[in-house]
């Protein structure tokens, strides 16, 4: 075997694992020796665990830790569910063949290039007090001033920030239930059809089986970028509670250095969080799936 | 063509309409943020409760085109990023990808795990650790810097989408290209490229909508340095003039959208890159 048949694969892999090793898991490595106190630069070399003890137990910052992370948790949750729900339903619905499918598809996949900065302005846009909406329930004789609207947008249950995830990835997770819909074909359900199962029972024991390895894809991946976004929380969120994201990045980008590391600390935790819960996640959905 | 004496029954006719009016909203629905964003976009005093604004302004338009205006500067910023990091991105990308279509190895699966965990670990953990080596090696405050960082959140779904292509890829007309004289660069160039065209071109669009949209790692690392359309968007939305917000916001969004319809005819049925769009 010459050298070049021996070494073809890892030098292949170099470049890639280059950038993953150095900049990521170097990167990752890097902000956890720091959220443990270890900053060489400023001479301290000794390892302590006292800004996640700060964060999670001081009287100053644990109600601002642990209000936003039931606030991210739900938000993050609900958004998921909802997007993964609604995408199956409308998957479903464009699925069939009808005059104009071509364009409702089009029409359907238009905001997934938008990206997350503009859909937090276009919720702002149309549900804010002096919005869109708002101005149409006016125009019916609903509301007299802005302030008679309710509060959903920078509201403290996140609902828009509920409302602009959802918008964003129904067609996400849509699209790819659709490209697997498609490939599908009817013959499946043509078949479940000639033995007898009626609609819900074709949903239920053909499609549903079907499609679910891409929607949990799908939703994983929402489900971790919800978790973790800051753009959204941050033009649609309030002061209390904030996501866990947008405060780890208040502290961090404090000249206080210890607020440095205790938004360090945060980010580390946000993503042990993530992690855990996307393999428990894939874990309990193989499961599921095996099952059926 | 449906002879009209063979109509369907009312049922069948009912479900028809329902489902037209499901999708009508169902598209309405998904339309009206980006409606909204043209109606502030050139609006002027538009008073509550007024549905639609009764002074159409092209006030905004000017200021983004004014000499003070930072539009341009950040348009130039984040396009010389979504290139550099695109062209990066796919060469970097390229033989990892074939690697991991062609052949199956020892280890495969780990290498596999760790190119798509990018993915599910949140940018901005990563963000804050490379931030002060970053200022150390004057990565900081500068595209260089940004860019690097851009290539974390990009791989993934650049691998992913090669991979895919070189899975359906057979190695063996190169070997018959080389047996027939040609040299690595010309194989490269006659056979192996418009072979996985598509799937570079798939790639292409993905590295350059996740640089495009990346907001927090180029605040992050540009340090208020680098000003990027995001960048400079996030800070005018904090402020309260809605028609400049909109105007900039059209400005941002044209773009991609314009791509997506160019290449909309490779995205069919590439579901394993779809990914790449949850990450805008």
């Amino acid at each position: 075997m010459g050298f070049w048949e021996r070494w073809r694969i890892p030098i292949m892999l170099a470049p890639t694992m280059a950038v993953i090793i150095l900049l990521f898991i170097g990167g990752l490595t890097y902000g956890t020796l720091v959220s443990l106190g270890w900053q060489p630069i400023i001479g301290r070399t000794e390892i302590s665990l006292q800004a996640y003890q700060n964060i999670l137990f001081s009287e100053q910052y644990a109600s601002v830790f642990w209000q936003g992370l039931l606030l991210t948790i739900w938000v993050s949750f609900a958004s998921t569910f909802l997007s993964a729900v609604l995408a199956l339903a409308t998957a479903l619905l464009l699925r069939r063949s009808f005059f104009g499918k071509r364009l409702a598809t089009f029409l359907y996949q238009l905001n997934l290039p938008v990206p997350h900065v503009v859909a937090a302005i276009g919720i702002l846009f149309l549900f804010s007090q002096s919005g869109l909406i708002s101005r149409t329930g006016a125009q019916l004789g609903l509301f007299g001033y802005p302030s008679d609207f309710p509060v959903v947008v920078k509201d403290k249950f996140g609902i828009g920030i509920i409302l602009s995830f959802v918008w964003k990835e129904v067609p996400f997770v849509g699209v790819i239930v659709l490209a697997v819909l498609q490939s599908l074909g009817v013959d499946y359900e043509d078949l479940a059809r000639s033995l007898g199962a009626n609609r819900w029972q074709r949903f239920r024991y053909v499609i549903l089986p079907l499609v679910m390895p891409g929607l949990l894809s799908g939703s994983i991946l929402v489900f971790a970028f919800t978790f973790g976004s800051f753009e959204v929380p941050a033009i649609l969120g309030v002061r209390f509670p904030r996501t866990l994201t947008v405060t780890a990045v208040r502290f961090f980008r404090n000249p206080d250095l210890n607020a440095r590391v205790e938004g360090m600390a945060i980010s580390i935790i946000i993503s042990i969080i993530v992690f855990f819960l996307v393999l428990g996640y894939m874990w309990l959905s193989r499961r599921t799936i095996r099952q059926d | 063509m449906t002879p009209v004496s063979s109509r369907p029954p009312a049922s069948k006719r009912l479900a028809r309409s329902l489902h037209y009016c499901a999708v009508g909203l169902l598209i309405f629905l998904l339309l009206t943020p980006l409606i909204a964003f043209f109606f502030n976009a050139f609006s002027f005093r538009w008073f509550y409760p007024q549905l639609f604004p009764k002074e159409i302004s092209l006030r905004a338009w000017e200021s983004i085109v004014a000499a003070n205006s930072k539009v341009p500067e950040a348009l130039l910023n984040s396009t010389i990023l979504a290139v550099g990091v695109t062209l990066s991105s796919v060469i970097i990308g390229l033989p990892a990808a074939r690697a991991l279509g062609l052949y199956s190895f020892r280890g495969k699966r780990v290498i596999e795990f760790l190119i798509i965990s990018p993915t599910i670990v949140p940018g901005i953990a990563v963000a804050m650790g490379l931030n002060i080596n970053f200022i150390r090696w004057g990565l900081s405050g500068n595209l260089l810097g940004v860019g690097l960082v851009h290539l974390v959140p990009v791989m993934p779904y650049v691998v992913l989408t090669l991979s895919g292509v070189f899975s359906n890829y057979n190695p063996e007309y190169e070997q018959q290209a080389r047996s027939l004289g040609a040299g690595v660069l010309a194989t490269f160039w006659h056979v192996t490229l418009p072979a996985i065209f598509p799937g570079i071109v798939v790639a292409s669009l993905f590295a350059y909508l996740i640089s495009w949209s990346q907001y927090i790692l180029t605040f992050l690392i540009g340090a208020g340095q680098v000003i990027t359309m995001p960048v400079l968007l996030f800070s005018t939305a904090s402020g309260s003039n809605n028609a400049l917000t909109a105007a900039m916001s059209l400005v941002f969004v044209a773009p991609s959208i314009l791509i997506l319809i160019l290449t909309a005819r490779y995205l069919s049925g590439k579901s394993s890159a779809i990914g790449g769009f949850g990450q805008l």
